[in-house]
């Protein structure tokens, strides 16, 4: 894979002269870039906005939920709470996290190109804590904009612009789960756009489709809206899923096992992920016989879910294993999307669904794929790539500190859900009986714990853009095309491009590598 | 790569040559089409229910449609569709007046579709169809043909949305092509605007149909 030209080494200990952050000053400079790597980090400061907004949300919840008794907020303030929660975690946090912060930014050089291939817009801009229907549609309606034409950006990239050599079974994990997101991008917005607009143009017109008491149906509105909506949860785990195969492998220093079952399994879990939207519907009224379809289908989801979860831990198998601070993230993730996975299937489940349907344990289950399973790797995924966004390392010290404080109190926050959906605490009431105080006050604790482990990154991520020490083009001896080039990349990438000649994860477990972790 | 950029200053920096980003722009180009199939796909999945479940009055209210309108405007869209691959092929020849000709030629008839759905929707006013605005039927089930009527008018209303974007698409590439902007094999923007317009013409072709004569035999 080495085909580094002369003007692409860059000095040992110090930072390339000119690259794609200083070529260009001024906030002009950024509002109008079409650089994919700058697109990256306006999207990074936009969802760490969002994301902040929507903890707060919860940590409001939570701070309610210490005692049975509603006395923090009314139980309308809390209805605007999480809602507020999810739909800025889910629309303007999770959903872009990954594709368009890591995505944008890595994509290009990773199948050694110059930038994305398609048309771009600079990130979208929205209202947000607005009860009012239409304004938070119109919100999702342009965001939704934004996540079709990353998805459509992305797939021409993909196929029309990889390096000379860089064949389809060449290409990193990263970019076959990035594939697999955009198709479900491309394919699902548009449905939500469309439902968005019937339901706004109702209301205006008065004119019932979906509205039952304006004689429409409201099964069709949730067929359709799950039809955009459960494929869209695996747009807020498949991009994990390719950051933790480049993790495993390079801090395992070991080719990834089975990588053609690992690329195909992200494209069934996109295909799939098509074929089971009824499973939010089982107690809405659909047919039984659509009931037991929906609950076959969904258990097959777990099947590529799972061969990507013991690939994985095949490829540690003889491996030699650096913990690293993002080596800490993928092995959470490893751990963490498996319990969310396998309560997935009791969720499945036609009968236990009945049981537990619109409970705690639906929160606690999708928060272990969505935080425990997406969060900690774009959280790895951050840590991984830092050095390359901006030319240095974050301290190793307190990274491991933060990872290992972010899964304790991950799972101190949503494990004593899963015990409280099953006791029968219905979501969404700012009120609960005083039987389920002791695990709500251990959920609240473990939320506390959580902020900790996200405002370290914080801390020290702005800390290290000063004196972080200088990263040196490949500072994990990764030998993924991105790290052939320096850090920062300059505006084109590479001088020159490369030519690619062998499979993707050339790594060897015997050499012994320095992985500069030494320092703080 | 940027060191073919001199050469032929049409190609965009991330390219390394025509041929690619003609490839990249008609691949993109036609997923963007994917994504408006699946946009459309809403609408036609309503109407679908509400044909399958309220099948009577969907035939009675489709009755009161201007077929004749109707059909005039599907031969206007598919000649439009036709003068459009000429374009496509004017530019792939390098024929540049003909090329403004013909995008005009386009553009007209999509004014044209555009007038005669003017009168018609104003037609439809008058005849009292138009949903909560002075809507009456006489009949079985006024609510759900008023749901008709509603569909009838957001699905062609969105359609018409489209024809309008692509007129003023083919003004501007009319106006670039006046200035020579698709000399030499720079094609591609005429042959992307032309795949918009054969899918806003085949969206037509199934909106036909399926408003205009489900009633008649």
């Amino acid at each position: 894979m080495k085909t580094a030209t002369e003007i692409d080494i860059q000095t040992e200990g110090e930072m390339p002269r000119l690259h794609y952050l200083n070529v260009e000053i001024g906030v002009k400079s950024w509002l109008l870039t079409t650089d994919h790597k700058r697109i990256g980090i306006l999207y990074l400061w936009t969802i760490l906005v969002f994301f902040l907004i929507a903890s707060v949300a919860a940590a409001m919840m939570r701070i309610e939920l210490l005692t049975p008794q509603g006395d923090f907020v009314t139980n309308e303030t809390y209805n605007k709470l999480f809602t507020i929660h999810g739909v800025l975690m889910v629309w303007f946090f999770l959903i872009p996290s990954i594709p368009t912060v890591l995505g944008n930014f890595v994509i290009p050089p990773m199948i050694g190109g110059v930038d994305t291939g398609w048309t771009f817009y600079t990130p979208y801009s929205t209202t947000y804590a607005n009860s009012h229907v239409i304004t938070m549609a119109g919100g999702v309606f342009v965001a939704g904009f934004s996540s079709i034409i990353t998805g459509m950006n992305f797939m021409t990239t993909i196929h029309k612009m990889r390096a000379p050599g860089l064949t389809w079974f060449r290409l990193p994990l990263f970019i076959w789960s990035m594939y697999a997101t955009s198709v479900i991008l491309v394919l699902a917005t548009p449905v939500l756009a469309i439902t968005l607009a019937v339901m706004c143009v109702e209301r205006i017109w008065g004119v019932g489709v979906f509205d039952p008491k304006l004689g429409g149906d409201p099964i069709l509105f949730q067929h359709m809206f799950w039809f955009y909506s459960h494929p869209a949860v695996y747009i807020m785990i498949l991009p994990g899923m390719g950051v933790i195969s480049e993790l495993i492998t390079c801090f395992s220093r070991k080719r990834i096992f089975g990588y053609g079952f690992v690329a195909a399994a992200s494209m069934a879990i996109a295909v799939l992920g098509f074929l089971v939207w009824g499973h939010h519907m089982f107690v809405s009224g659909q047919s039984v016989y659509a009931g037991m379809v929906f609950s076959i289908l969904s258990f097959l989801v777990a099947i590529p879910s799972a061969i990507k979860v013991f690939n994985w831990t095949a490829t540690l198998h003889k491996g030699s294993i650096y913990f690293t601070t993002p080596m800490l993230y993928a092995l959470g993730f490893i751990g963490l999307f498996t319990i969310g996975g396998m309560t997935g299937l009791f969720l499945a489940t036609l009968a236990v669904d009945v049981h537990v349907h619109d409970s705690y344990f639906v929160i606690a289950h999708f928060h272990y794929i969505m935080v425990g399973g997406m969060v900690m790797a774009f959280m790895g995924g951050l840590h991984y790539w830092w050095p390359k966004i901006t030319g240095r390392l974050y301290p190793e010290f307190a990274g491991k500190l933060a990872a290992m404080i972010t899964f304790l109190g991950f799972n101190l926050t949503f494990f004593p859900q899963f015990i409280l959906g099953y006791l029968g605490m219905p979501r969404r009431y700012h009120a609960y009986p005083p039987e389920f105080q002791l695990f709500n006050v251990l959920s609240t604790a473990g939320a506390s714990i959580l902020g900790v482990g996200y405002l370290l990154p914080l801390i020290y991520f702005l800390w290290s853009l000063k004196f972080g020490r200088v990263a040196g083009p490949n500072p994990w001896r990764a030998t993924g095309l991105e790290w052939q080039t320096p850090s920062p990349p300059p505006k084109h990438n590479f001088e020159k491009t490369p030519t690619v000649t062998e499979r993707p994860y050339g790594y060897s477990p015997e050499e012994d590598v320095d992985l500069h972790l030494a320092s703080i | 790569m940027h060191s073919t950029t001199a050469a032929a200053p049409f190609v965009h920096e991330q390219f390394d040559d025509i041929e690619q980003q003609r490839k990249a722009a008609k691949l993109g180009m036609w997923i963007f089409l994917a994504t408006e199939v699946l946009f459309f796909g809403g609408l036609f999945l309503g109407y679908t229910v509400y044909r399958f479940t309220y099948g009577h009055v969907f035939v009675q209210a489709s009755r009161k449609l201007d077929v004749v309108i109707g059909g005039t405007n599907t031969a206007v869209l598919l000649i439009s569709s036709l003068v459009m691959a000429f374009s496509v092929r004017a530019s792939q020849l390098d024929q540049r007046r003909r090329l403004v000709g013909l995008l005009l030629g386009t553009a007209v008839l999509g004014c044209v579709f555009m007038s005669l759905k003017a009168v018609e929707y104003h037609k439809d006013y008058v005849d009292h169809l138009v949903p909560r605005l002075g809507f009456k039927w006489v009949g079985a089930d006024p609510g759900n043909a008023e749901l008709f009527y509603w569909i009838y008018f957001a699905m062609t209303g969105l359609h018409a949305i489209h024809v309008t974007v692509g007129i003023g698409i083919l003004v501007v590439l009319a106006m670039l092509a006046w200035r020579g902007r698709f000399r030499n094999g720079n094609y591609n923007p005429v042959e992307i605007a032309g795949l918009y317009w054969h899918f806003v013409d085949i969206v037509w072709v199934f909106l036909f149909p399926l408003l205009y004569l489900v009633g008649h035999r």
